[in-house]
């Protein structure tokens, strides 16, 4: 399950990075890619293909720092949706 | 063109466009002489429901789908730009506080926004720092449990009226907004005078000079006003200036149409010359296309779809970019007529050139525009080399 989670992140920000193949724990913003439109369409691509909402207490750089902390974090809110 | 809509949507539209035609189409060319919106125009917008259309119903809001919104935007952009401003300034205030304001913050503004009892104004741009919104200097400065905020803002339409601020400042840890009344003390607000267009905006230049703002008052966290907070907001407002621009473009068709159906020149209606049959054609399909990539872009705000925010910047661009077409057409097929204060097209082509300056001029969204073009062209590359297996032997 989360193979795929973790494909489908990697694969939508290859579109944004000029880079072949992102680790997971690369730092998509210390690679210095991120502009404001990107910022709020990778909030929207989260939401949009995990069915999840985004408010601003979870608003915190880590989560959404690598592919591994964007999976880390889908997962978390992920099973914190199930057990609410 | 109603095809694409719901029946509510359809129904929505014929209800705006009545509201637009009864109350704001006479007064229009009269708000932008005085330079001034006189405030019973608001309160009936606001009576109407009409300011807090997209506000979720839990907060007194409509709780509208964004294609309604945008029908709505469409039809005061056709009636007064200005209002229109007013209609994108509060909503995109609401936006940002709906999306990231703390829980507190939603309970005390969305309902107040949503009735429209408090106007809500952006205050982004300074004197040093307009599309480069990332060159703010307003200070926040942390002291004890609040901030101290200090800054001069300029370009903040409805800024001399409106009740609310979202404001971009720099604190230490980097872009903040925040909202700020405009009861705070330290808040002051001066007209700007004699703009090109908008005229009847009340927009001003707004100081603050040792407000102080409460700690919750912050939107999103320290550091993410700009990435999350205004990126958020703008995106919102170029939907709706988009939209307000397919208006322009409606309004300058449906002008130049009964302007060259009446006026004879050379003992035939204009409208039987051929190089104004080409202004009006062109005017007739940009009008067109610019409500389809709207109205694509209000479908994909819809579905919460990532790619809602490149079609929406295309929508604005091209939206913006056929209204400055359409009004110098419509002045140009109005004569000396279209120069003077007698035709409401004059008033078009000072606001179409606005329009290509708002919410990310012509020049950010070509260079932003292009940029998806790239990544686009790059991803479909990448899946093509991933399908095809490589020959061991080359």
């Amino acid at each position: 399950m989360s193979m795929d989670n973790k494909a489908k992140i990697g694969e939508y920000l290859s579109r944004f990075f000029p880079v072949q193949d992102l680790k997971d724990d690369d730092d998509i913003f210390q690679l210095g890619f991120v502009s404001s439109m990107f910022a709020i369409q990778l909030v929207s691509f989260v939401e949009h293909e995990f069915g999840l909402t985004i408010d601003n207490d979870d608003l915190e750089l880590d989560n959404f720092r690598s592919v591994g902390a964007l999976d880390a974090f889908v997962t978390r809110k992920q099973s914190a949706a199930v057990a609410s | 063109m109603t095809s694409t809509l719901t029946a509510a949507q359809a129904q929505a539209q014929k209800e705006f466009r009545a509201f637009a035609d009864r109350h704001i189409v006479p007064h229009a060319d009269a708000y932008h002489r005085a330079q001034r919106t006189p405030p019973q125009i608001v309160e009936l917008l606001a009576a109407e429901g009409l300011l807090g259309l997209p506000v979720a119903p839990q907060y007194g809001g409509g709780g509208c789908d964004a294609v309604t919104l945008g029908l709505l935007a469409g039809e005061l952009g056709r009636a007064c730009s200005s209002l229109r401003s007013l209609l994108t300034v509060h909503t995109m205030v609401a936006h940002a506080v709906a999306r990231w304001g703390s829980r507190e913050l939603k309970e005390t503004w969305l309902p107040r926004l949503a009735r429209g009892e408090s106007i809500g104004a952006l205050a982004v741009s300074e004197p040093g720092a307009g599309s480069d919104a990332a060159g703010v200097v307003t200070r926040l400065t942390p002291d004890g449990d609040s901030w101290l905020l200090d800054g001069h803002k300029t370009w903040t339409t409805y800024g001399e009226s409106a009740d609310v601020f979202l404001v971009l400042g720099r604190s230490p840890e980097g872009p903040t907004a925040v909202l700020v009344e405009r009861a705070t003390a330290g808040v002051r607000t001066e007209l700007i005078e004699d703009l090109i267009g908008i005229r009847a905006s009340m927009t001003a230049d707004v100081h603050f000079e040792g407000c102080r703002i409460p700690a919750g008052q912050v939107l999103a966290r320290p550091g993410l006003g700009l990435s999350h907070v205004v990126g958020t907001a703008l995106d919102l407002g170029r939907y709706t200036v988009g939209w307000g621009c397919t208006g322009i473009v409606d309004a300058c068709l449906e002008a130049s149409v009964d302007y060259a159906g009446s006026r004879e020149t050379f003992g035939t209606p204009i409208k039987d010359h051929q190089l104004v049959r080409q202004m009006i054609s062109g005017m007739y399909t940009d009008a067109r296309a610019a409500r389809l990539l709207c109205l694509e872009a209000g479908r994909l705000r819809d579905e919460g779809d990532p790619g809602a925010l490149a079609q929406t910047s295309m929508a604005k661009y091209f939206a913006s970019t056929a209204a400055t077409r359409a009004a110098a057409d419509a002045v140009q097929i109005h004569g000396a007529n279209g120069c003077s204060s007698a035709y409401p097209v004059q008033r078009y082509l000072g606001d179409s050139r606005v329009m290509e300056i708002i919410e990310g001029s012509s020049q950010i969204h070509q260079i932003g525009l292009a940029e998806y073009a790239f990544q686009e062209r790059s991803l479909v590359r990448r899946r093509q080399a991933a399908a095809t297996p490589r020959s061991e032997g080359r």
